[in-house]
């Protein structure tokens, strides 16, 4: 099976600045990925071309088997994205979201009925369905985004931060559902800046000054680095970073 | 220093709860943090104590003064950084900087040296608009701008959210020194693995307070034995101990779970060897200010 995400050398220049700097990386179907790095070390750029969003400088890149340069409208139907701020809309309820996104994806009046009676069953939310997303704690927001960012049954999902805010019990039953995805198949791509939580990636890079400064499983990248926890890989790693203006 | 009795706000005519019954205390000097979630009635109580907002109930007192009427004489001398940037994004950093002593009846010179370590790192783009910095020297901005008149108080809402490993390092090594001022500071945080360099602490969720102590009095008071239980198969082990019928509760932190129990710890390993989890291994371990928020939350 072709990796999910294959990069070659890919870079993104602004003038002088070289954001992403000959990134070379593969990503598996169904792994979790976690993308790591200090503000300003080039997460986002780096995001924002593989979601089609941002044409490359130079190198190579294939997400989901379609090309960065010339097949970015292909990218985005084909990927899932989820951010902090995540984007449904308050003023409409649960199901109304659903139908909406599952609607922009193109799937039939027929599917999204049934997908809808899925989602909610899965997460719970029946008794909600008629509730506008506003008046929802943060933590349900949070599961209702996860699950509409992969309504269309993408082969692959970034997730940007996306648990940032929310209480500790939540945030592991956030990443339940992280599993329950990859189980399925579905590829995650995750940033965080919880500790933590990249140990529960089956591999993380960690990014430096525009580049992958390591990339291996957690055990691995601990061994390597001598280190207790990957806060401590993190910490080793980034400390001497020469972009810290972020 | 800070006082806050029976506090109690809600939003929207008593519709939306934001706090409820808040009773806190904070000594002069202190370090002082509120650890919660989003949602939890930080922000609220913040808007309170440096008179933004008023409360339906309840009173409080900031530095001897009532937050209500002596709300101006607070005003001029608490510092305070709220979650949300909110300086002038088209004045330039030094602009922003002069404002600030300017309003507060102060030069830059007379208390330079109090941000001058923090200043330093972002005085090579003095001249750059506040809207145009990333978020690391915007929040250092911020507290320039909040430190610059040496308030008796300093407030800073969730000053490290979204900031990595690294700089909520340096960050809170910054309180430390700021603390030796003598400056008092109330902080909040979303990570509770900060919650280990304030003096004292208080958790909080939905409004109301779980409990205030020092970071080593709420460890110390975690009723349960702990558990940390690791295996190669993280995932499936998650799946195996919540099904062991004496597990109380179990929840992965990083690379093991932690786990409590109802009866004898002792026959998990055999009752996972069958399992096929052929390499678990269990070990006592003391609980973190996280194992006390979670189990806080669920009793």
């Amino acid at each position: 099976m072709p990796p999910v995400i294959s990069t070659n050398q890919l870079t993104k220049r602004f003038g002088q600045f070289v954001a992403a700097n000959e990134l070379t990386f593969q990503v598996e179907k169904g792994e979790i990925f976690g993308f790591l790095g200090a503000n300003g070390a080039g997460k986002t750029t780096a995001m924002r071309m593989l979601c089609g969003l941002s044409i490359p400088s130079s190198g190579k890149a294939t997400v989901a088997g379609f090309d960065v340069y010339t097949q970015t409208e292909k990218i985005k139907q084909n990927i899932g994205y989820m951010s902090q701020k995540f984007s449904l809309y308050d003023d409409l309820t649960v199901a109304e979201n659903i139908r909406f996104y599952a609607g922009i994806y193109g799937m039939s009046k027929q599917a999204i009925k049934a997908k809808t009676t899925e989602l909610l069953q899965e997460l719970q939310l029946e008794k909600e369905a008629k509730t506008l997303v506003k008046a929802l704690p943060l933590g349900w927001k949070q599961k209702l985004a996860f699950s509409v960012a992969i309504v269309h049954n993408p082969d692959i999902v970034f997730l940007d931060e996306p648990t940032g805010g929310v209480d500790p019990v939540t945030r592991r039953q956030f990443w339940d559902l992280i599993y329950a995805a990859s189980d399925k198949g579905v590829t995650v791509f995750v940033t965080t800046h919880y500790m933590d939580e990249a140990e529960y990636c089956n591999r993380v890079s960690i990014m430096v000054d525009g580049v992958i400064a390591a990339l291996d499983s957690p055990a691995n990248l601990k061994q390597q680095f001598n280190a207790a926890n990957m806060e401590d890989v993190f910490y080793e790693l980034a400390r001497n970073a020469k972009r810290k203006a972020d | 220093m800070i006082n806050l009795t029976n506090i109690k706000k809600s939003y929207n005519k008593g519709q939306i709860p934001a706090v409820s019954n808040i009773n806190l205390s904070v000594d002069r000097g202190e370090l002082f943090g509120l650890i919660g979630p989003d949602g939890a009635g930080k922000t609220t109580l913040f808007r309170i104590l440096t008179t933004l907002l008023l409360p339906d109930e309840g009173s409080a007192t900031v530095d001897g003064l009532d937050v209500v009427k002596d709300y101006a004489r607070i005003r001029s001398r608490v510092g305070y950084m709220p979650g949300r940037f909110s300086l002038y994004q088209d004045l330039t950093i030094e602009e922003n900087l002069n404002f600030f002593a300017t309003v507060f009846g102060t030069t830059i010179k007379e208390n330079y040296h109090l941000i001058e370590e923090i200043y330093q790192q972002i005085e090579p783009f003095k001249d750059r608009r506040a809207g145009k910095l990333s978020g690391g020297m915007k929040q250092k901005l911020a507290l320039c701008c909040a430190l610059i008149h040496k308030p008796t108080v300093l407030f800073l809402d969730e000053p490290t959210t979204g900031v990595d490993v690294v700089s909520r390092k340096e960050f809170w090594d910054m309180l430390q020194r700021l603390k030796q001022e003598g400056i008092t500071i109330l902080v909040s945080t979303p990570y509770m693995d900060e919650a280990n360099r304030c003096d004292r602490i208080a958790l909080i969720q939905k409004g109301s307070i779980l409990s205030i102590d020092t970071p080593k009095g709420i460890v110390d008071a975690f009723p349960q034995n702990l558990y940390a239980v690791r295996s190669t198969k993280t995932h499936q082990l998650l799946r195996d101990v919540r099904e062991y019928p004496d597990t109380d509760s179990c929840f992965a932190f990083g690379e093991s779970l932690h786990v409590t129990f109802k009866g004898d710890p002792q026959p998990l390993i055999p009752y996972l060897n069958k399992k096929g989890q052929t390499d678990a291994t269990m070990e006592k371990i003391a609980p973190g200010i996280e194992d006390c928020f979670i189990h806080l939350l669920n009793n």
